[in-house]
């Protein structure tokens, strides 16, 4: 499903440059459920950035679902993004003056499909987080929670074969963090791929697999070893 | 996906009204500025009367000072004729299809209800007037040749007059007073109001109302009426003469003459006539300068009149640099909007979005934006007309937002704005959303 070798990325200004990923290599299977731990500024969100298409690599190559994605324009990059590629993200990032079936139908709308289409996968979806009676709420007018199942609806509703939550429970408390991460297994039991990062050792280990990003490099964990007995990063990552 | 960009963009409008209505307040300023001045500029470069203007001349023989400076167009020569020579073109056998000699008269018109006398401007003029200038005729109808050759007491009169007198109805057969004189009303003009008064472009303004009432010529001058409007003279008077019979034996000039010729072959035989004709009178001890005689088609003699002035035109290119500074202003303040929702673009791109559906998505809230500045621009323009209406009178007819005029101002405003947003939608558009995800 997911295939990065030897993925390097550099960030420069004029006066540094910054190694985000080095030679970073990783093979992710359909159908697997990996959570990304590692520091603060070990480079897990870059390589969340890389695996979901936002940014690319500097070197190296990757291939998502048997395509190489870095030879793809931004065109093409947008379509593949937006048919196979769900977003969770930490602060959900829901647009404050859509509705809820507005917020969840962002992805179909680039999708080209008709509104039946829509509105059908829309209450599919707020069915399936538990919100169908809700849909023409404001997110404001939802808990943290709640929230988070809406954007979990989101990133569902074009049917993505590959989900990539970043810290999906970092704003929520420990209930509504359980529910979540209850859901996302529920989903990934479905069928779904699911690349998850996570300072949560305790929501590393529900993973069928943890990988630990340090220095911009990521190695396997054997299951259920904390994150927390991993290393600090070193300072080689930043070179000035 | 355009009505789903419209809806986006006016829910972004929504989010930041402030910024959103310094925006179309910006662009209302430019355009309203700019649509007042243009479409004054518009109304007074118009053709007075289209389907006609290429084939009415208006006629300039040069009778002037010898010691006056030299002639090097028709803007050099006096753009009125001596009534003499308006005469003698008239009553000639002219390869012309129609001709018109006239001068602006005025007269008391006192009522037969009693109301209050008043003054008007009168046109004395010749029968053909009326079809040369395609006068609309709401009763009746002009006068004939016979009636000019008898020196008849007929008029023709205006529908605001007619409105004023008779209260509307058919007044063809009834009387109107001019000062001490009766004059049997033949016909009654509907709305007619060429736009500028070409016929005469310098009695009371190239802009002034068509006139009420329409008189023989003759019978004006045996009245007498005298001229109303510019009478210049380069040689002074026979004062042993009545001051009208003294300026229609002068070489003074304060009458207009119109040609109707229907092809530029009629309308050669009729300069090289004219030319004939100025020989004549140049052998007959008149005419001292050089042979100087032009016909001028409708818009060439706006043009030698000089009726759009170089204020007009320096005043559109003001309003235009103004509307370009509130163009200017207006990128600015896109700017600040459209980065600022960097969060919402990172969102849409991360979900599939394209920079180019983000571009378009961004160009049509510019769009609506436009739009809003467009319509408030219209009602700043129609305040702006207002006040040069209030200011200066004889506007009268140059202050009115036709459909054209409308539909130009939004079209100007979406164009000042797309022009305006092009550079901040790029910007946006080209947003790396990876970073700015993480700060939403």
């Amino acid at each position: 499903m997911l295939k990065m070798s030897d993925v390097g990325k550099v960030y420069r200004t004029e006066l540094v440059e910054t190694h985000a990923l080095r030679d970073l290599n990783l093979h992710v299977d359909e159908g697997e459920f990996v959570a990304v731990t590692g520091p603060s500024g070990s480079g897990k969100t870059t390589f969340l950035n890389i695996a979901g298409l936002l940014e690319s690599p500097s070197s190296g190559r990757y291939e998502l679902d048997g395509t190489d994605v870095s030879r793809l324009n931004d065109r093409q990059r947008s379509r593949f993004r937006n048919e196979k590629v769900g977003f969770i993200f930490q602060s959900f990032n829901l647009i404050p003056d859509l509705s809820l079936a507005d917020n969840v139908e962002v992805p179909l709308r680039y999708r080209g499909w008709s509104g039946v289409e829509r509105r059908r996968a829309v209450g599919e979806m707020l069915d399936l987080v538990g919100l169908g009676s809700r849909q023409g709420y404001l997110p404001s007018q939802l808990s943290g929670g709640q929230q988070q199942r809406v954007a979990i609806a989101r990133a569902l509703a074009g049917k993505p074969r590959f989900l990539l939550a970043d810290e999906p429970t970092g704003n929520l408390d420990s209930e509504m963090a359980a529910q979540v991460m209850a859901l996302l297994e529920e989903i990934n039991r479905s069928g779904t791929t699911i690349v998850m990062v996570t300072h949560d050792p305790d929501l590393a280990a529900r993973a069928d697999r943890n990988i630990h990003i340090l220095d911009g490099r990521a190695s396997d964990l054997p299951l259920g070893l904390s994150a927390k007995v991993m290393p600090l990063p070193t300072r080689e990552a930043a070179r000035v | 996906m355009f009505s789903y960009y419209l809806r986006l963009a006016l829910a972004s409008m929504r989010r930041t009204p402030v910024l959103t209505a310094l925006m179309v307040v910006a662009l209302g300023l430019g355009i309203g500025a700019f649509m007042t001045t243009f479409t004054v500029y518009y109304l007074m470069s118009g053709d007075p009367i289209p389907h006609k203007s290429a084939v009415l001349f208006a006629v300039q023989l040069d009778n002037w000072d010898p010691n006056s400076p030299p002639t090097e167009s028709a803007k050099d020569v006096q753009p009125q004729l001596t009534w003499q020579d308006g005469q003698n073109l008239l009553r000639a056998d002219t390869p012309a299809l129609r001709q018109a000699h006239m001068y602006a008269a005025g007269a008391i018109v006192v009522p037969e209800s009693g109301e209050p006398p008043f003054d008007e401007t009168i046109r004395a003029t010749s029968h053909q007037f009326f079809a040369m200038f395609d006068v609309p005729f709401l009763y009746g109808g002009p006068w004939d040749l016979r009636a000019d050759d008898d020196r008849a007491s007929v008029a023709v009169i205006g529908r605001e007059l007619n409105d004023k007198l008779f209260g509307g109805e058919n007044s063809v057969g009834r009387r109107i007073r001019l000062d001490d004189n009766y004059f049997e009303i033949v016909g009654v003009i509907d709305d007619w109001q060429p736009t500028p008064r070409f016929y005469h472009v310098d009695a009371g303004g190239s802009f002034a109302d068509t006139e009420q009432v329409f008189i023989p010529l003759l019978r004006a001058v045996d009245v007498p009426m005298g001229p109303r409007g510019n009478t210049n003279c380069w040689a002074p008077l026979d004062e042993s003469l009545p001051t009208l019979q003294a300026f229609l034996q002068s070489e003074c000039v304060w009458t207009q003459f119109w040609v109707e010729l229907e092809s530029p072959e009629q309308a050669a035989a009729y300069q090289d006539y004219l030319d004939n004709y100025a020989r004549e009178q140049k052998a007959a001890g008149r005419f001292p300068r050089p042979l100087n005689t032009f016909i001028s088609k409708v818009n060439e003699w706006l043009d030698v009149n000089g009726v759009v002035g170089d204020d007009n035109r320096v005043q559109l290119r003001l309003s235009f640099l103004f509307l370009l500074v509130c163009v200017l202003n207006t990128v600015g303040l896109l700017m600040a909007k459209f980065l600022g929702k960097g969060g919402e673009v990172a969102l849409r791109r991360a979900m599939g979005a394209s920079r180019g559906a983000v571009f378009a998505q961004n160009l049509v809230e510019v769009g609506a934006i436009g739009v809003l500045g467009g319509l408030s621009g219209v009602g700043i323009a129609w305040l702006g007309l207002r006040a040069v209406e209030s200011l200066y009178r004889g506007y009268q007819h140059l202050v009115h937002l036709d459909p054209l005029m409308l539909t130009t101002a939004v079209s100007l405003s979406v164009a000042a704005a797309i022009a305006a947003g092009l550079y901040p939608v790029w910007r946006v558009s080209r947003l790396a959303p990876a970073g700015l995800l993480k700060t939403q």
